[in-house]
This record gives C-alpha cells, sequence and structure tokens, in this order.
C-alpha cells in the first residue's frame, strides 16, 4: 500500500500528490443545499456537477441534486450567457425550485464570465429568485467555496428592515447534518431564538418514507435569509469557514458577530453555551450540565488508553483545529495537524493550543497534502489517524489505528447521522478513539495478554 | 407508444423538440428504429453525464498502474478522479500508480500567467520522486482556455529525462459527453504506446481484452475462465493493465471488445495497422459468456480448442448450477431498467435474463447512434460541431508489423455468424414495448419509475438513493456497491446474490410505519397485535 511513497522528504512547490482538499464548488453546492427549495446551479461544463453530487452522494449516502449550464466549446469561446438563460428556464420549468443558487466553475471563471449582469437580465417567473457566488476552483478549497456561497446568498438577500427580529443567527461550518442538529439543540436548550444558516439537516438526512422528495423539509428559508438582517448578533462557528458571511452580513445588515470556534470538545461547547448565555441570559438547564458531566466522567474513564498517545489530525481548518483541542483534552498529543486548504493562521491557533496544553514537538501545517503527511509519519510515527476517509491508506501501509471524522467520510454508513460537535459529539468521539486504540491492542497482542476486562 | 409521450408531454416546447428524439419505445416490427445520441444536454437538465476529462483520465487511462497520470489544473478534477472508479490492480512489486493523485493543483496566478512553468516544475518534481517511466498528462478546462502548450512539455521530458510522456487535451469542455475523452485518450495511447514494444510472445491463441476496466475485478474473472481454455490474454485495456504489456499488445490474434463505446476507436485502428481483427464479446451473463467463447473457438477453429472450451463450459456450469436455480426461483418475473454509461446497459439485459428479469428500460449516458443501432449505421451518422472538435486520427497498415490472422475467405464467413468487426447495437436486444432513452435525466428517472413500475433500478450513485427513497431497490453498475465481480459465471451468482439480497432485505417492510396503516379508532379498540400488519 502506497509503496511508492519515499521515507526521505524533499521540497515540493509545484506536484501536489493525494490532495487534503477539493474544489470551491463542492462547497458551494453544499451551502446551497442547506436552503430550503433550493437548486444549486453549476455555471460550467457538465463534469463538475457530475464529479460534485456524486461525491456528496458518496458522503451522505443521500441524493444530491444540482443543475447545469452544460457549457460545451461553442459556450466556452463566446460565453456562458445564453446557457444560463436557458438553464434557468428549464430549472424552474421542470423542478420547479423556489430559488436557484448559481456558482462558478473554473471554466466561466476563466472565460471571464459576469454572472451577475446575466442574471439581472433574466426575466425571473414571479416569486423566484437566482442567487450566484463565484467560486472558481484554483482559490482556496471546497471550504473557500461553501462560505462564498453564503456570502452569495447574504449579498442578494440579507436585509435590515430597521425592525429587530430578536433572534440570532448561528452559522454552523462545514459540518454534518447531526453536527447542526445538536448545535440547534443546544440553542434551543439555552432558550435561544435562532436562525441556522445554512441548514442541511432533514435535508441531506432525510427519512425514508417510500416517497422521494426532491426538496425535503429542511433547510433554510429565504424569509430567514432576508431576516438574517435583522438579528441581533451572529454566531459564527468555525473561523476559517463562517467569518467572512458573518463580516459580509456585518457590512451589509450591521449585524455585529462573535466568531467562535467549533464546538468539538468541551473547551469549545463551553464557550458556545457560555456565548449563548451571554445572549439570552438564561441558566444553563440541569439536563445540559448533566450532559456534559457525562462527558467528562467518560472522557475521565478513558483517559488511560489515550493520555500520551501522539495522533496525526487532518482535514478542513476548523474541524482539525476542534479535533486537535479535543484531543488535547484527552490528553493525547496532536503530533501532526494538516489542512490542504490554504489558510492564514490556521498554523498559529494550532500553535496556542498546542501551548495552551504544553506539548512539545507538535507541528501544524495549510496547504499540505496527505502525501506529506504520510512521509512525516513515515519518519516519526503516530499512534493514531485522525481525519477522513483518504487516509485510510496511509492506515493501512503504516498499520495505524484509524478514525473517520470530516469531509469526507465516503467508506463509511451512518457518520453524517452522529453529531461530533457538542457534549454528544464529545461521547462518540471518545468511543470512537478509545476503541479504536483498543481494537489494535486486542489484534496484536500476545495470547496471554489479551483480557476481556479492560 | 404511451409512457414516452406521458413523460415527454410534459417538458415545455423547446425541451420537448429536443427530448422526443432521445427516446424511443420500442417496436420490434418497425424498420427503422433511430434514437439521437451524442448530442449536447440541455442547460438546466440534471443530466448524469460527465466530461471529456472524465472519460480521458477517469475511465481510459486512470487504470494504468505503472503510468504517473499528473492532472494538470486546479485540484479538483484530479482529486475526484481518485481510487473512486474501483479498478482494481495489482503489480507484483506492489508498486503501483493508481493509489495516487497528481495534480499541479493550479492556483490563480497560474491561471494569469500560465501554468507551463508549474507544470514543468511539477514533472521535476515527480521524476526525483518516483522516477516513473512513463508521465501521461491531462488537462482540465482553464488548461485550454490559457493555452498551456503541453504537447510541447511531454516532448521536452521525453528528451530530457528518456521517458515516455504523452499529453492528452481532454478539457471537459470538448465535446458533449465523457466520449470525447474516450476518443482522445484511445488516439493517444495509439499513437505513442501500442506497439511500441518488441518482445517477441510465441504463445498461441493470443487476446487484448479491450475496453475491460476491471471494476470489482471482473476483468481478472474473466481472464481466469480465458487462462483455463488456454487463451494468452496480453494485455487488458486498461483495467489492472500497463502501458509495458500494452506496448507488445499489437501481437495478438484477436482483440475482445467489451465496452464498445470507450474503445472501438483502438480496436478499429489496431485492426487498420496490424491486422488485428476484433470481436464484439459479453462476458456478462451466464449464456452470454458461453455465447462469447464458443464465438471465439470459431475465430480460432482448432478442434483441441473447441473442445477444451466445451469442457470449461460445462465445468464451469456444473460449478454454479445449485445456486443458478436457487437465485432463479428468487429473482424470475422481476423487471429492471438499466441506465449506465459504456455498453453496461446492453450487457446486463443478459445477466437478467439469466435469472428470469426481464428489462423494461435501457439508457446510456454517453453513447453514439451506433451503440443504440449497430455499427451498420456508423456511415449515416452526421457530424457536427461538437464531434468534429474531437480529433479522428488515420493510421496505415504498419509494413513490418502487419499480420492478419484470417485469410480474407475465412473472414467473410466468419463475419456472417460472429460479431466480428462488428456490434448490433442495444436495440437490436430490446423487446417490443420497453424503453430505450439517450442521457436519461432526473426528471425522466422519476416519471419512468412511476410509469413503468420497474423491481430493480440499476444505475450510478447520483441515482442511487433518489430511486431507493422511492421504493425501488438500486444497485450501482459502475461501481457494483463495492461487491462484484459481476462477470463470467462466477460474477453472474455474485450479481445475483446481491440483488437477492436487496429485493429480500427485511428493511422494505419497515418503510411505513405500522401506525400509518391503523385508523386511530381501530387502535383504541382492537386487540394489540404488534405491528403484524404492516405491510410493504
Amino acid at each position: 500500500m502506497l509503496n511508492l511513497t519515499p521515507k526521505k522528504i524533499t521540497p515540493r512547490t509545484a506536484l501536489r500528490v493525494n490532495p487534503c482538499k477539493t474544489c470551491q464548488p463542492v462547497g458551494a453546492i453544499y451551502c446551497a443545499l442547506g436552503v430550503h427549495r433550493c437548486m444549486p446551479h453549476s455555471h460550467g461544463s457538465q463534469g463538475c456537477v457530475s464529479y460534485h453530487r456524486t461525491f456528496l452522494t458518496r458522503h451522505f449516502k443521500e441524493p444530491a441534486i444540482a443543475s447545469t449550464s452544460s457549457f460545451t466549446e461553442g459556450a466556452s469561446v463566446f460565453g456562458g450567457g445564453s446557457n444560463l438563460k436557458t438553464g434557468v428556464k428549464n430549472v424552474f420549468d421542470i423542478y420547479d425550485p423556489d430559488m436557484i443558487a448559481v456558482h462558478t466553475t473554473c471554466l466561466s471563471e476563466t472565460i471571464g464570465d459576469d454572472v451577475g449582469s446575466y442574471i439581472m437580465d433574466i426575466d425571473l417567473p414571479d416569486n423566484k429568485l437566482v442567487v450566484h457566488a463565484n467560486t472558481p476552483s484554483y482559490v482556496g478549497s471546497h471550504v473557500t467555496g461553501f462560505y462564498n456561497m453564503m456570502c452569495g446568498f447574504i449579498n442578494y438577500l440579507s436585509l435590515n428592515t430597521k425592525s429587530p427580529n430578536g433572534k440570532i443567527g448561528i452559522f454552523p461550518g462545514f459540518v454534518n447534518p447531526a453536527d447542526i442538529r445538536e448545535m440547534k439543540k443546544l440553542a434551543s436548550m439555552m432558550k435561544a431564538s435562532f436562525i441556522m444558516f445554512p441548514d442541511q439537516s432533514g435535508v441531506m438526512d432525510a427519512p425514508m418514507t417510500g416517497n422521494y422528495e426532491m426538496y425535503p423539509k429542511g433547510g433554510t428559508t429565504k424569509e430567514e435569509i432576508i431576516s438574517l438582517g435583522d438579528c441581533a448578533k451572529v454566531l459564527a462557528l468555525g473561523i476559517f469557514t463562517s467569518l467572512e458571511p458573518a463580516n459580509v452580513l456585518k457590512r451589509k445588515c450591521k449585524v455585529p458577530y462573535e466568531a467562535l470556534p467549533l464546538p468539538i470538545g468541551i473547551a469549545n461547547t463551553d464557550q458556545f453555551i457560555m456565548e449563548l448565555k451571554k445572549i439570552t441570559q438564561e441558566e444553563v438547564p440541569p439536563a445540559l450540565e448533566e450532559e456534559r458531566g457525562r462527558l467528562v466522567d467518560v472522557m475521565l474513564d478513558a483517559h488511560f488508553y489515550c493520555y500520551g498517545k501522539e495522533v496525526a489530525v487532518f482535514g478542513d481548518p476548523d474541524t482539525a483545529l476542534g479535533l486537535t483541542s479535543f484531543v488535547l483534552e484527552l490528553g493525547m498529543i496532536p503530533k501532526y495537524v494538516i489542512t490542504g486548504t490554504p489558510s492564514d493562521g490556521f498554523e498559529k491557533k494550532a500553535a496556542e493550543l498546542f501551548d495552551l496544553f504544553q506539548v512539545e514537538g507538535c507541528m501544524a501545517k495549510a496547504s499540505a497534502d496527505l502525501f506529506e503527511l504520510h512521509q512525516l509519519i513515515k519518519n516519526e510515527p503516530v499512534d493514531l489517524l485522525l481525519g477522513t476517509s483518504y487516509g485510510k491508506q496511509i492506515a493501512k501501509a503504516e498499520n495505524i489505528p484509524f478514525v473517520r471524522a470530516g469531509f469526507p467520510v465516503l467508506d463509511r454508513y451512518a457518520h453524517s447521522y452522529f453529531p461530533i460537535v457538542g457534549y454528544l459529539g464529545g461521547l462518540r468521539l471518545t468511543e470512537l478513539i478509545t476503541c479504536a486504540l483498543m481494537d489494535q491492542f486486542d489484534r496484536e497482542c500476545e495470547d496471554e495478554d489479551m483480557d476481556v476486562v479492560m | 407508444m404511451r409512457e414516452k409521450e406521458l413523460v415527454l408531454d410534459q417538458y415545455n416546447a423547446k425541451v420537448y423538440k429536443n427530448r422526443k428524439e432521445h427516446i424511443l419505445q420500442i417496436d420490434e416490427s418497425a424498420e427503422d428504429q433511430a434514437i439521437a445520441a451524442n448530442s449536447r444536454s440541455i442547460p438546466g437538465i440534471m443530466t448524469n453525464r460527465g466530461c471529456c476529462y472524465a472519460g480521458c483520465k477517469g475511465v481510459v487511462l486512470g487504470p494504468l498502474k505503472d503510468a504517473l497520470v499528473l492532472t494538470h489544473g486546479p485540484i479538483g478534477c484530479g482529486f475526484y478522479s481518485w481510487g473512486t472508479r474501483r479498478n482494481k490492480a495489482k503489480t507484483e512489486s506492489g508498486e503501483n500508480y493508481i493509489q495516487y493523485c497528481f495534480s499541479t493543483d493550479m492556483q490563480e496566478p497560474d491561471i494569469v500567467f500560465g501554468g507551463e512553468t508549474k507544470l514543468r516544475k511539477a514533472i521535476e518534481e515527480a521524476m526525483e520522486i518516483f522516477h516513473p517511466e512513463t508521465i501521461l498528462i491531462c488537462s482540465t478546462c482553464p488548461v485550454g482556455l490559457i493555452g498551456d502548450d503541453i504537447h510541447a512539455i511531454a516532448s521536452e521530458t521525453e528528451k530530457k529525462y528518456g521517458i515516455t510522456c504523452v499529453a492528452f487535451s481532454c478539457e471537459g469542455y470538448k465535446g458533449v459527453s465523457q466520449s470525447g475523452g474516450h476518443h482522445i485518450a484511445n488516439n493517444g495511447v495509439m499513437r505513442h504506446i501500442i506497439g511500441t514494444g518488441d518482445t517477441p510472445i510465441e504463445k498461441k491463441y493470443k487476446v487484448n481484452l479491450l475496453g475491460e476496466y476491471n471494476i470489482g475485478g471482473d476483468g481478472w474473472e474473466t481472464e481466469r475462465i480465458l487462462k483455463r481454455i488456454g487463451y494468452e490474454v496480453i494485455a487488458v485495456l486498461t483495467g489492472d493493465g500497463s502501458v509495458e504489456s500494452l506496448r507488445n499488445s499489437h501481437q495478438a490474434d484477436l482483440n475482445l471488445v467489451m465496452c464498445h463505446r470507450s474503445i472501438n476507436y483502438i480496436a478499429e485502428m489496431m485492426h487498420t495497422k496490424y491486422g488485428i481483427h476484433w470481436l464484439k464479446v459479453n462476458f456478462i451473463g451466464i449464456d452470454a459468456t458461453i455465447q462469447t467463447l464458443r464465438d471465439m473457438a470459431a475465430y480460432f477453429d482448432e478442434p483441441e480448442l473447441t473442445a477444451r472450451t466445451e469442457e470449461i463450459i460445462a465445468d464451469e456450469l456444473s460449478v454454479i448450477a445449485e445456486a443458478r436455480a436457487y437465485y432463479h426461483s428468487k429473482l424470475q418475473g422481476k423487471t429492471a431498467a438499466l441506465y449506465v454509461g459504456g455498453s453496461r446497459s446492453h450487457h446486463y439485459q443478459a445477466l437478467l435474463a439469466d435469472f428470469g428479469i426481464s428489462t423494461v428500460l435501457a439508457g446510456y449516458e454517453f453513447a453514439h447512434r451506433d451503440d443504440y443501432e449497430g455499427r451498420d449505421m456508423l456511415p449515416f451518422i452526421k457530424e457536427d460541431a461538437d464531434s468534429k472538435n474531437i480529433e479522428s486520427i488515420t493510421v496505415e497498415p504498419d509494413p513490418e508489423k502487419f499480420k492478419a490472422f484470417l485469410t480474407k475467405e475465412k473472414y467473410e464467413e466468419l463475419r456472417a455468424r460472429i460479431p466480428l468487426d462488428s456490434y448490433k447495437g442495444l436495440i437490436h436486444d430490446m423487446k417490443t414495448g420497453s424503453i430505450v432513452v439517450d442521457d436519461l435525466n432526473h426528471f425522466e428517472t422519476e416519471e419512468f419509475l412511476r410509469l413503468l413500475k420497474p423491481d430493480i433500478f440499476l444505475s450510478g450513485i447520483k441515482d442511487k438513493y433518489v430511486l431507493q427513497k422511492a421504493n425501488v431497490l438500486s444497485r450501482q453498475l459502475h461501481s457494483y456497491d463495492y461487491s462484484g465481480p459481476y462477470s463470467g459465471f462466477n460474477g453472474a451468482i455474485n450479481f445475483a446474490r446481491d440483488l437477492t439480497m436487496g429485493l429480500y432485505t427485511p428493511v422494505w417492510k419497515f418503510v411505513i410505519p405500522p401506525w400509518k396503516n391503523h385508523s386511530t379508532l381501530q387502535a383504541s379498540l382492537a386487540e394489540i397485535t404488534g405491528g403484524e400488519e404492516a405491510t410493504c
């Protein structure tokens, strides 16, 4: 497995091998799927959207809809205006969404299609909307595309009507539906009145009823996105994902925000709860305190298997930092913390965590790839790998226990139905991590060391 | 022709006009059953098609295990075509490039100032770290637009490092689907790789297996049977394939063509250049496999080989006899719909028929008219702007390497009996009333599902959960849902086992909760039955 990866690390400036990121449009589509009755539309050649739908379907095991402008060479030379016009008409005719969210691709970006002007020239049916975001794949990553699409919705829709709605906006970051559901639960327990944007819960984990629904019940509604402009405050969870849309909303509608880490682990969840408490002025309910207490209890029980173990964490910047914070709380040492997304400040944020927990010999790197991570591990191994499905070959090659978390997880079922955020998410992560370590021990130990009691 | 019209009538006039040409309800008594294919998808329609890059890198070149395939472009294209096609491949040394994804990960300045410098540097780094003997460069949309000369860089690379380096201009926007990419890949492989080896192969009954991508190990199962009979498989194009084996593939006595669409270009060019005839084969389905093995025996026409063929067929059949009867009893009478690319929508009808399942709908993602109507109609296909953009190369007979296995008379005699250098197409095997759809889209999938009510819908991942949520079993025919192989005799049983599992899995019975079938009044008066009345 991965036998061609040499131990010797040579500098690379041009060759990307086994990337730890992908392109903007897939993030834009995922964002748009979190808006109720919205059709994501890819403005470019149809291959991109085919890849993106495939990829999202494989992660969620759910249908992922999206239409395309179906460029061929003609449109690439003369511009995609007429393709977009025809496309929008056909989408409303055939699939009847309330809204179309157009994002660009490398192709339409490189030829310089002015999607904003095209949209202005389209005669839309009554009560229908088209929004857009520029998502060139040669900038940033899928995370960038996700927040660019959020900005697109805000730019087109959000309004400050000068009549406050008494709500807070919650930007959940690039997470699974179950994570969003957990965040909503926490916010409700804190008696907060809120608008979650975007919200893929109920869309990308819709129940089986025997009837296919192109637009399941979930998703942030158009009215809610408009109303974001009247919110008292926004909680932007995951600074590398949610800060930019929070800024856009602030500039446009004067809504202040607080940027917080993704609520993964105790400290980050505590911070989220404290922030909610500050806003609602409510006491933390006993049920929530108990939930937290149960997590601390289990982490304490399990510390014996985790303490001092070295772990490599990789994935999207906010997820990777959240997971890093959590494994530190378990007493583990996050030896390598890698993200493929180019992110200013990622390395600094990770270093702050290393300092906080006084661990040494750890490194963090943005714009890295999994080939580099593998080489690092070959030189100085770790006890656990924590990240997306694309780590499985490294795990096999080096015989390292492997826990899947983040985006994408393509090779396991039901993962997106369980949160990794909140106290409940902490429980799940503790279970996954300790079980992985214990399974490895049982598999490899001598017969006389095989105990039923652990 | 009821169902066809019921679906089409819901479109607006412009879409109706276009789509009606792409849908055909079979009438076996009609002489001319034509269908429009290989033309542009309509913007806004949720098509399942991919792009030129997907056809070139994803399908044809990707499985070559000893080549470093470098995607020149932003990261997405390389990322999505990384390890997602299940092209199983193994090497004796364990050194295998298909576990890796190589990309130049172009950034904004590369788009503005050109990406050639980065590509050269990436090649230099690849050479230093991996020492490949072959580099294949595949371009993506923006590379074509900004005009990076990947072909010049490829020939520079060959000179500089003394390796094989071939560039493929397979930008996503070329053509109307993956199909253009297959053609571009075929051209490059034919021009630069096939026939460049001179290791003599002194074996009898030498064949190449073309258009077999070894999804789920299909190619290995086919090879196993062929080897049992006594055939020598020189090269598989391209599942578990290697550049090294391709170099010597011109020495084959016969080319076997599985996926007609993706590789007929190579079959034709090898016929012209090296005199190698090709046979349209199908190793999907029990009866189909038997037919193919007999066609092959007829081609080589030696009593010993013919006898050995029958012996192996009998032996393989005896091994699966019991399982075959069991699964037939479980599956008989069911109906299926098929929507896949390549030739699978045709091949799998044979396998379904083995177990008594009839096909009510079949569609291709990226076929041309000859895949539907047979190669006899090739001269009548009108070229349009999109197909003219894909280069078509002409080859000449190679003065040294040309060697026809059959005499002219034997060829004529055989061609009347077996699909030699010919293919009759999908429509030929479909029954009256069944539907053929080219470029089936999301809307039509839902509509035909409602109208035809197939028990099984064999399609891809993008459709899978749409179908499943609509209460219909769906199996992925691109990846076999991580099962397989489905080829040959054992594969047929695997397939039947997987369908049986899918149809009989108890969870279907729980889709509707018991309280949906009980009125509140009944529930409060009747004896509690523990939900036994829940039906599926």
